[in-house]
């Protein structure tokens, strides 16, 4: 009778997720489920305006309230020297506003009182006296002399203008555009979109009066780097500080940065020696919390007759908001947008950003993207697609004529990145073929004679991800490595706890399988620890598809530390030398006799019970895993388009997208991964969009103007894979949680740009919206 | 998203209802399905401080055809009409309408006679009973009345249902002869109110149009009845000729405007092309019997 044995979960298992037991039944933490004896509930009131100076606020009818506890203005604050508070990106930020309210939303007061209906009641009674300043919607209006100055309580800041940054070489790339047959431009403008996580963002702060012991419970991120920055901001004393993040209702950036809401229920707990919880809802969410993109940028590429690249240029400016708070590593000011030269071996290349204030909210996470890698990516992809509509050239061949050679790895491009490693030209043949490309070119070019629009659109992206190196990569001078610790019990389960955090990526499971790998415990027994600051070893936390290249590594370095040791015990058993010893997934045994083995299991009960003489007790370690270079993930997808001349609708007809994260852990959470990135690159090449009217008005303040793509118009995925493992990473993976949000926007729209180029349209800026498809073609005479 | 305090009342029956209705005149407020109320209470911009729900009331939930009319009680839901064998086989124009209302947690709770009620400009039901010229029952606790659909809507949000009226029953001309409807809405995901939406319905009298009912959605300050085109395709046949022309005359009837859904070129333009479609597609369904 054959016995099937369960799963191990080792590297390349698709075992089922183990947490999502707990999701799936309704038995997760969130924030919102945790309650405190005594716990106070706080309520934000928000300004209307986008631009107004504060004439004076009258608290007195909130406070008049039955039920309220206290209401907290700027002024209160700034008594505690609270009122302001560094961003990440070193810049300031109010935490409630006390000279002007710089965008629509922002926290001008919050009603503390027993009961969350009460201080919401309360907060609408607070009145506050604007005086209406002009607004700054646009940042090239921003830059313009004469503008409304937005930060004028900023000593030095005389502009809007925030910073300049540069990457690439100015000189070498002039020449290249000297020599050039031709030059392709694009301008286009990558529109402020939302993480919008299903939890919103929320913290119980629970400060005791008699201890000074802060716990935080936090919708974070990052609770370790969270946890330092508390204690520079608010001075609290970093030991007494414990900052628990619960399960996650996703993050994708929105979790990263530390708001206001915390900051005051924090201080409010501490004023009031009650715990304070503060939950934001939706409309919150949306108009303040930390938006994405909102780049304007313009491209040159110069280009040869025959097709090849000489050199890029692209000039961009960044609509940071009122408050500069991306979420990046320090020495970079645009984020790693000096990625832009994507998977072609451009010989020259030059980039400048800059950044400027507008009256709008704050953000510049990394939505799903690692740190501006999106923008960069759409930017290169679809000028690659204007330049084969400019010298009607396929696509695909202009590719395959410009991209890296794998003979090129590791490869350094103009920009000041070393790619580990890559195969550009078998991911995109690969999806070229799934998808049947010559026959859906046939197929357009018969619909094409019959007047009917259909595209094919192609993106060949590269990503970098897994920051650091940490002497290059720092948040807010914490260096970008991080941190496992596992512990091997005396039956041989283990406990690992790691300083990243999960926000619905599946860590539990992923990493229990590279514990599983390395010291062939099986994932089930592994259990997975994070969010915890006083229960986990330091870490910069879970954002830019770091956890898999740093955490991951991490893991594999200390489950090997534990193979060392665990080696020489498994020799004091086998009574052999430690140099005899093989290991083969969880079974140590002599040289060239495997029929007598032990197992990690007995290994481990020895750890604590049958120690060879002089060896300390134990099975457990920690690594700090500071990583060589970056990862550098990539792939192809192709997207089939049909367009309604009538009303301009476009429907996705087809999605091939060919990913290559290095090694797969777990298959299917990786296929997740890439489904979820596939549906949030829909959403936003199709529909998504935060705007402002004239007046800083946010429009896309909730879901129905805030559109996100549901399963009924997301159409269904074909995805495959090609392994290229990084050289680098322990296990040779690579991050995958942000790859298709990265590449997919830009087959979206080369798809459209493909069915409508030969009609001279060449740009139309995302959200693809039917009304803008439509009047593209009327321009062009080409509507229904 | 909390909403102020109200006071909540579930009667057991329709009297019951009428006399909380009619006590709280001033502040009261039914609450059927809750799709569009229970938003406004959230987002604050409606706070009444008395909800008399509808819910628990018997026999409100009729879907059946009867005295020559099809006859939809108060209670029966966006989801009932999906899946009623009855409309697919007879009405075309709300079978096909009911799957494109908003999307399906929404039509599991939401009533057709809510989004009556409650005349957003950009609903959809508006329009199909603009295009049936269905009726109305609205009662109060003094008596009853019937209101033609196109007499019923009143500008955005507003409607002739005094605060103290429960519309009870919408009525259709029940089905006979050839007979086709369509319904044609954009958006711009599934769960979106209409970008634009065109009703049709089409009696046939003799190979020709006897009478033709065309309706717009989000095109205006409330549902368009676009009564040209409906007169210029009487006694017609129908030819391209005549649905292009009764396209433009619904292109001339609406009165949409800029906005984050469109210009209103771009909605004028969906209007003529949905009327032209949506003739084609109704007249097939006449000839068809379906
Ligand atoms: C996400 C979302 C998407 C939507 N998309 C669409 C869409 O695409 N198309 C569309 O047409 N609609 C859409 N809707 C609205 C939906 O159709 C609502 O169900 C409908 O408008 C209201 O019906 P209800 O039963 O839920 O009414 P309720 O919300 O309970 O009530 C709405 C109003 O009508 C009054 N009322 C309700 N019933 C009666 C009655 N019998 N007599 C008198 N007054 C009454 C109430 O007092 C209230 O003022 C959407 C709603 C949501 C939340």
């Amino acid at each position: 009778m054959a016995i099937d044995t369960p799963p191990k979960g080792f590297i390349g298992e698709s075992i089922k997720r183990k947490e999502d037991d707990r999701f799936i039944r309704g038995k997760g933490n969130y924030l919102d489920d945790i309650s405190l004896p005594g716990m106070l509930h706080m309520s934000i009131l928000r300004s209307p305006f986008a631009h107004a100076r504060i004439r004076s606020i009258n608290t007195k009818p909130a406070e008049a309230v039955p039920g309220v506890v206290a209401v907290v203005t700027g002024a209160l604050l700034e008594q505690h020297k609270l009122a302001w508070m560094p961003t990440l990106s070193g810049d300031t930020q109010a935490v409630l506003a006390t000279d002007k309210v710089r965008y629509q939303g922002q926290e001008v007061a919050c009603v503390i009182a027993n009961d969350p209906y009460v201080a919401r009641d309360a907060a609408q009674l607070i009145d506050v006296d604007y005086e209406v300043l002009k607004a700054v919607v646009d940042p090239y209006q921003a830059l313009k002399p004469g503008a409304p100055l937005i930060r004028d309580e900023k000593k030095d800041q005389k502009d809007n203008h925030i910073y300049h940054w540069e990457a690439g070489d100015k000189a070498a790339t002039e020449a290249a555009f000297k020599k050039a047959d031709k030059v392709v431009s694009l301008e286009t403008f990558y529109p402020r979109c939302h993480p919008s996580p299903l939890e919103t963002c929320g913290i119980v702060a629970d400060i005791n009066p008699a201890t000074g012991q802060a716990t935080l419970y936090m919708t974070s991120q990052a609770p370790h780097a969270h946890r330092t920055l508390f204690a520079l901001v608010a001075g609290l004393p970093e030991e007494k500080i414990r900052i628990i993040s619960p399960d996650l209702g996703g993050g994708f950036g929105n979790k990263v940065p530390i708001y206001p809401g915390y900051v005051v229920a924090t201080a409010a707990s501490l004023l009031l020696g009650h715990p304070v919880k503060w939950i934001e809802d939706r409309s919150e969410n949306l108009i303040s919390t930390g938006f994405a993109r909102d780049f304007h940028m313009q491209g040159e590429l110069a280009v040869n007759k025959d097709g090849k690249f000489l050199g890029l240029r692209v000039k961009m400016l960044s609509d940071n908001g009122a408050f500069y708070a991306d979420a990046q590593p320090s020495k970079f000011r645009a984020g790693l947008f000096h990625i832009v030269t994507g998977s072609y071996d451009l010989p020259a290349a030059h980039v400048e950003t800059d950044g400027a204030y507008t009256n709008k909210a704050p953000g510049g996470v990394a939505f799903r993207c690692s740190f501006r890698v999106t923008e960069a990516s759409y930017l290169i992809e679809r000028l690659v697609e204007s330049a084969a509509v400019e010298l009607k050239m396929d696509p695909a061949e202009i590719r395959l004529k410009n991209f890296i050679q794998p003979e090129q790895f590791p490869y350094k491009s103009a920009t000041g990145f070393e790619y580990d490693s890559g195969d550009y030209p078998r991911a995109l043949k690969l999806a070229l073929e799934k998808i049947g490309y010559e026959q859906l070119r046939k197929e357009q070019a018969e619909k094409r004679k019959r007047g009917e629009l259909m595209g094919i659109g192609v993106a060949s992206f590269t990503e970098v991800v897994g920051a650091g190196h940490g002497t290059e990569y720092d948040i807010a001078g914490l260096r970008m490595f991080d941190s496992a610790e596992l512990r091997v019990h005396p039956t041989g389960k283990a406990i690992l706890k790691l300083g990243v955090k999960s926000q619905g990526q599946g860590h539990e499971t992923t990493f229990a399988q590279i514990v599983a790998e390395e010291l062939g415990i099986p994932a089930s027994d592994v259990e997975v620890q994070e969010g915890d600051t006083d229960n986990t070893p330091y870490g910069l936390g879970t954002y830019a598809s770091r956890s898999t290249p740093v955490g991951g590594a991490a893991t594999a370095m200390v489950s090997r530390k534990l193979r060392d040791k665990a080696k020489k015990i498994a020799a004091h058993l086998l009574e052999a030398s430690e140099a005899d010893i093989e290991f083969d997934h969880g079974k140590f045994f002599v040289k060239g006799a495997p029929s007598k083995s032990k197992t990690i299991q007995d290994v481990a009960f020895a750890a604590y019970t049958n120690l060879p003489e002089g060896m300390e007790a134990g099975l457990e370690g920690v690594t700090y895993y500071d990583p060589p270079n970056m990862t550098f993930p990539f792939g192809t997808y192709v997207v089939v388009v049909d367009i309604d001349r009538g009303t301009g609708q476009v429907k996705v007809r087809r999605m091939v997208a060919v990913d290559d994260c290095g090694v797969r852990i777990n298959p299917m959470i990786v296929e997740g991964q890439i489904h979820g990135g596939l549906t949030e690159g829909f959403g936003i090449a199709f529909m998504e969009l935060i705007t402002f009217d004239e007046q800083g008005n946010c429009i896309g303040s909730n879901f129905t103007d805030y559109l996100l793509p549901t399963s009924w118009e997301t159409p269904r995925f074909e995805t495959f894979e090609t392994v290229t493992p990084s050289p680098h990473h322990p296990i040779g993976a690579k991050g995958v949680g942000e790859s298709a949000t990265v590449g997919s926007p830009a087959a979206y729209v080369n798809a459209v740009i493909d069915a409508v180029g030969h009609l001279g349209i060449t740009n139309i800026d995302m959200p693809v919206s039917s009304d803008k498809v439509w009047t593209a073609l009327q321009e062009k005479g080409a509507a229904e | 998203m909390l909403p102020a305090a109200f006071e909540y009342a579930s009667p057991g029956t329709l009297d019951e209802a009428l006399a909380l209705l009619d006590q709280h005149a001033d502040d009261g407020k039914v609450l059927a399905g809750g799709q569009s109320l229970i938003p406004l209470l959230k987002l604050r911009l409606a706070s009444p401080a008395f909800l008399v729900d509808i819910n628990r009331i018997p026999d409100l939930d009729v879907l059946e055809e009867r005295d020559g009319a099809l006859v939809i009680g108060a209670l029966v839901r966006h989801k009932t009409a999906e899946r009623s064998s009855l409309l697919a086989n007879r009405y075309a124009v709300l079978a096909e309408a009911a799957p494109q209302v908003a999307d399906p947690l929404v039509r599991n709770r939401g009533t057709l006679a809510g989004s009556l009620a409650h005349a957003d400009p950009s609903g959809d039901w508006g329009s199909v009973m603009l295009a049936v010229d269905a009726e109305f029952v609205l009662r109060s606790r003094s008596g009853s009345r019937t209101v033609k659909a196109r007499d019923f809507f009143s500008g955005p949000f507003s409607t002739l249902l005094q605060p103290n009226e429960i519309l009870t029953e919408i009525r259709i001309p029940a089905r006979r002869g050839p007979t086709g409807g369509a319904y044609l809405k954009l958006e711009r995901k599934v769960g979106d109110f209409a970008t634009v939406g065109v009703a049709i319905q089409l009696q046939m009298d003799d190979g020709k149009v006897g009478t033709a009912g065309i309706a717009l959605t989000a095109v205006g300050p409330q549902n368009i009845k676009a009564t040209e085109a409906e007169a210029a395709l009487k006694g017609q046949t129908l030819n391209d000729k005549v649905i292009k022309e009764a396209g433009q005359l619904a292109a001339k009837a609406a009165e949409p405007r800029a906005d984050l859904r469109g210009s209103e070129a771009y909605k004028r333009n969906v209007v003529r092309i949905f009327t032209e479609r949506g003739l084609k597609r109704a007249y097939e369904r006449a000839r068809g019997g379906g």
